[in-house]
């Protein structure tokens, strides 16, 4: 990827339902204000916000960041937490682990991983079990 | 059909929104308690039906732009949750009826849903 012209950052913290959402908006406003293309905004802003739900879903705390370049878009979404233990298997459509809280919450479908795969162009996932997880989700926008 | 058409055929409540109701005209509607599932599946300028009133409906909204929200079976959501909805200019309305009810209503008068597939509507 180009150097980025623009990279912003956003914490998340886990369990934090009244406050998950807010880094994905941010995202999309920002995207918004430089004039990116509609259907790409609506595909970053799908996966950013599953990645972050992600992060208050299954992790402890994390961080968002937005990298935009000439001709690509790069979301990072990277978490302290339990790490993902099998990737395949959580790439399934309706694999999932979540709690019954995430549930009764509406989430828990099991659909954010394959949400995001079919909104990005490309998807890394970078996992250590007991430490983290990394998600870098890039986005052609020209 | 506009929200308006669609709040008299189904006497719903206008939790907020009444000044925009008839400028707001939605081409699809889904019925979802599922997040991810309405992220997965609809499409632009979708009505979402749904018997969740948390502030994750309000956000999914957001992020794909919903047309409005419909809460079902006389769930009525939180009052931070209608003041998120309002900061966003996001109608909300509120029926007494059942999910299955409030749909077959919209999709007997017209409103298509997002999966793309011939309508069996007669
Ligand atoms: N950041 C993460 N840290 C740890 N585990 C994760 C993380 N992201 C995903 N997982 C694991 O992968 C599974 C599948 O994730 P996915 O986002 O597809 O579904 P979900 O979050 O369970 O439900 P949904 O996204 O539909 O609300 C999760 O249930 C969880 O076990
Ligand atoms: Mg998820």
């Amino acid at each position: 990827m180009t150097t980025p012209g623009m990279v912003l950052h956003f914490s998340v913290e886990g369990g934090d339902f009244a406050a998950a959402g807010e880094a994905a908006s941010k995202i999309k406003k920002a995207l918004r204000k430089i004039g990116i293309d509609a259907g790409v905004i609506r595909r970053v802003a799908i996966a950013a916000y599953e990645a972050e739900m992600n992060i208050v879903l299954h992790a402890r705390r994390g961080r968002m960041t937005l990298e935009v370049a000439e001709d690509k878009l790069r979301v990072i979404a990277e978490d302290e937490g339990p790490g993902i233990a099998d990737v395949d298997q959580a790439m399934q459509e309706g694999f999932s682990t979540a709690s019954d809280l995430a549930r009764e919450m509406g989430f828990g479908a099991g659909m954010g991983l394959p949400n995001m795969k079919k909104c990005s162009d490309t998807i890394t996932i970078e996992t250590v079990k007991d430490r983290g997880t990394k998600v870098i989700m890039d986005f052609n926008h020209r | 059909m506009n929200l308006r058409e669609i709040q008299q055929l189904l006497a719903a409540e206008i939790l907020w929104g009444e000044e925009i109701l008839d400028g707001v005209e939605p081409r699809y509607a889904c019925g979802s308690d599922l997040m991810s599932d309405v992220l997965a599946f609809t499409k632009e300028r979708t009505l979402l039906l749904t018997g969740l009133t948390n502030a994750q409906v309000i956000r999914t909204a957001e992020m794909i732009d919903l047309s409005g929200i419909i809460f079902v079976r006389g769930k009525r959501p939180p009052q931070e949750v209608v003041t998120m909805a309002k900061e966003r200019n996001l109608p909300l309305l509120m029926t007494e009826l059942p999910l299955y009810e409030t749909c077959g209503i919209l999709y007997s008068a017209g409103l298509e849903g997002c999966s793309g597939l011939p309508s069996r509507r007669r």
